[in-house]
């Protein structure tokens, strides 16, 4: 097998404050890896570094954010060596990136056609005309109906599943081999989403694509994706592939999530509820940030930070509980 | 007799076209529908956008007056209530929104939040409010000293158990959850569904709860109402509902309901297009422009909720008696 699409080894984004005097650990060592056509989910609660190690991947950081440690490869290529402007040509061509909210991210004052043609032109230098001609192919592609007509369309004349799908055209118009999805369907309703995922998982077969789904919602993982990472706080707490979590979680907070979730399977059993809250994420507690919430605290686990133990082919956790040796 | 009784309640809201406002047309929310709620017990209501579940939440807590039909309190109707009979509704019916960043006021102390509608419903005396503060703050698992800080300084999950102890702090009989746990963390939802489950048992409330997340309402219910554009489809038995849906439409939101487990493989049924605008609803049944399996009937007869399998499916495909 050659080298993998993406990897990230012990990669570190912290907040720093203008004077430099507070820091927060939002992304704290951090690695792993994603293949070529394989789709990885990256789990955590809000404020667990999730969206941040995301931006950090495109490096479109907000100020005061800075990548201080850590590899970043993508393609074989050393992202962090890169400048701004190689980024660029990166960003939308190579690595696209869908968000939550699709209102936010169309222009209400460009019609979809500019805006689906617009990575087109700047990255492929296509004319306006053949741009135009890919955008309504792309459309079509996202399952959008009258194309022709709905190119000249603003953003506001379409509803929300429509606009999630314009989006998407826009993600796949230069044909990337990495597609970030950042909770693509939180504002959409149960049956659109379904569309949608759907839709996602079509474009990811037709054009080879790795998909990194960002989500606090465990069912998207379980439809969707091959391997899973559970952010806590900013670490990765766990990560392997999918049935393996889910049939065997090793760290006490995957699977105190995966019994606190309603089952339709089993709509009787009482929810196990995970005591207390997350921590915030410029004061974190002390070694492992979930000993306050763990019912398996150990002496240890108050002092001194675990480092990541092997639990089975590709399944890592890190966890005093674990024995054997840590990985390097 | 139930607790709360909807009969062929109905809310349009006109639309307003043109210089002088004339009348075009309405959106039709809320169409006919009925359901019961018994004490102690929950009526989940789901479905999506525009369906009416919000709307009916405001008839049951009298915040919108209904177009036609009635809602009944203990065989009494609402829309007849007025002066001490209405204020006796008003305290016997609460509700928890979804957003306790929005619905607590900012600038009070969380013993004030509680206690306001203590204070403006009974005329008790300082150390007895503060006693029911400080039971209530207990009975939602708050430390007492919580009495004394502001909203801001809780997090999302305990400002929700604020809400929740607001609602109960004058001994209400049905509380309607307007999506009470989306809004939160997701080790923290099963807490606040713990909580409401618990104190359904200790007091006896009964609960109207409306959500998206169908594992959370199938959880949480007694009993499911499943609405699309203002209309009941199937309201029946939650469990006979979640494990064996039957309307076309039920069908399918369950289906693209997200599995808890990655080899749970439902069968994937994905609806064609998007609800349509409720003031338009299409004719005969609503739900035909979509449904998998529609009929030449289906675009022109209304379909009736009918009893069929243990429980009342509004479709063609299940006539009277099967």
């Amino acid at each position: 097998m050659g080298a993998p699409l993406l990897e990230l080894a012990g990669l570190s984004t912290h907040y720093i404050s203008a004077r430099g005097t507070r820091v927060t650990r939002a992304v704290e060592d951090v690695s792993l890896t994603l293949d070529a056509g394989q789709t990885l989910g990256i789990v955590g609660e809000s404020g667990s570094g999730k969206t941040t190690l995301a931006l950090s991947i495109l490096r479109l950081l907000p100020p005061g954010a800075r990548i201080v440690a850590g590899e970043l490869r993508f393609e074989g290529e050393d992202l962090l060596a890169k400048s701004a402007r190689e980024m660029r040509h990166i960003r939308g061509k190579r690595i696209a990136m869908i968000l939550q909210d699709p209102m936010a991210s169309l222009n209400p004052l460009f019609t979809v056609g500019d805006q689906v043609a617009e990575p087109i032109r700047v990255h492929e230098h296509a004319t306006r005309r053949s741009a135009w001609d890919r955008a309504r192919g792309l459309l079509a592609s996202v399952r959008i109906a009258a194309p022709e007509r709905r190119v000249r369309e603003h953003p506001h004349e379409m509803s929300g599943g429509m606009r999630q799908r314009i989006v998407g055209a826009i993600a796949i118009s230069c044909g990337p081999r990495l597609l970030i999805a950042d909770e693509p369907t939180t504002s959409l309703d149960v049956t659109i989403q379904a569309q949608y995922l759907r839709l996602l998982r079509d474009l990811q077969r037709q054009h080879g694509l790795a998909l990194i789904f960002i989500t606090h919602n465990l069912g998207i993982v379980a439809r969707m994706c091959d391997t899973v990472a559970v952010m806590y706080a900013g670490r990765l707490v766990e990560s392997g592939p999918v049935r393996q979590i889910f049939d065997a979680p090793a760290h006490p907070y995957t699977r105190a999530l995966l019994e606190s979730i309603p089952r339709l399977s089993d709509v009787e059993a009482r929810l196990t509820a995970i005591d207390g809250q997350p921590p915030d994420p410029a004061a974190l507690p002390g070694g492992c940030a979930f000993h306050p919430r763990c019912l398996k605290a150990l002496d240890r686990c108050r002092v001194e930070a675990p480092p990541r133990f092997s639990v089975g082919p590709q399944h890592t956790a890190a966890c005093w509980l674990e024995d054997g040796s840590p990985l390097a | 007799m139930p607790l709360l009784e909807a009969r062929n309640l109905t809310k349009h809201f006109p639309l307003k076209r043109g210089l002088f406002g004339g009348v075009g047309g309405a959106v039709r929310a809320v169409d006919d529908v009925s359901f019961t709620i018994e004490s102690g017990r929950t009526l989940g209501v789901v479905g999506e956008s525009g369906c009416g579940k919000t709307t009916t939440a405001k008839l049951v807590l009298r915040l919108e007056s209904p177009t036609a039909g009635e809602i009944r309190f203990d065989g009494r109707v609402l829309e007849d209530l007025a002066g001490d009979d209405l204020r006796v509704y008003r305290r016997s019916v609460q509700a928890v929104f979804q957003d306790p960043f929005a619905s607590l006021d900012p600038r009070m102390r969380v013993g004030d939040i509680i206690a306001e509608p203590v204070i403006t419903n009974e005329h008790l005396p300082k150390d007895a409010v503060r006693r029911r503060i400080d039971h209530l703050l207990d009975v939602v698992g708050l430390p007492a000293r919580s009495a004394t800080l502001f909203p801001h300084e809780f997090s999302g999950g305990q400002r929700q158990r604020i809400a929740i102890a607001r609602a109960l702090a004058l001994s209400p009989r049905i509380v309607v959850l307007d999506e009470p746990v989306s809004a939160l963390d997701v080790s923290i939802r099963a807490q606040i569904l713990n909580l409401l489950r618990d104190l359904q048992r200790e007091l006896g409330l009964a609960y109207l709860f409306i959500a998206h997340d169908l594992a959370a309402v199938a959880h949480m219910s007694h009993t499911i109402a499943v609405m699309y554009l203002g209309k009941i489809v199937e309201i029946g038995d939650a469990r006979t509902i979640a494990r064996e849906p039957r309307h076309p439409y039920t069908k399918a939101l369950f289906s693209a309901a997200l599995p808890s487990h990655p080899d749970e493989r439902r069968e994937e049924i994905i609806l064609p297009g998007e609800v349509p605008s409720p003031v338009n609803p299409p004719a005969g049944c609503r739900f035909h422009p979509r449904c998998p399996s529609v009929m030449d009937r289906c675009s022109t007869d209304v379909p009736t909720l009918e009893a069929s399998n243990g429980r009342r499916v509004s479709c063609h495909l299940y006539p009277a008696g099967t």
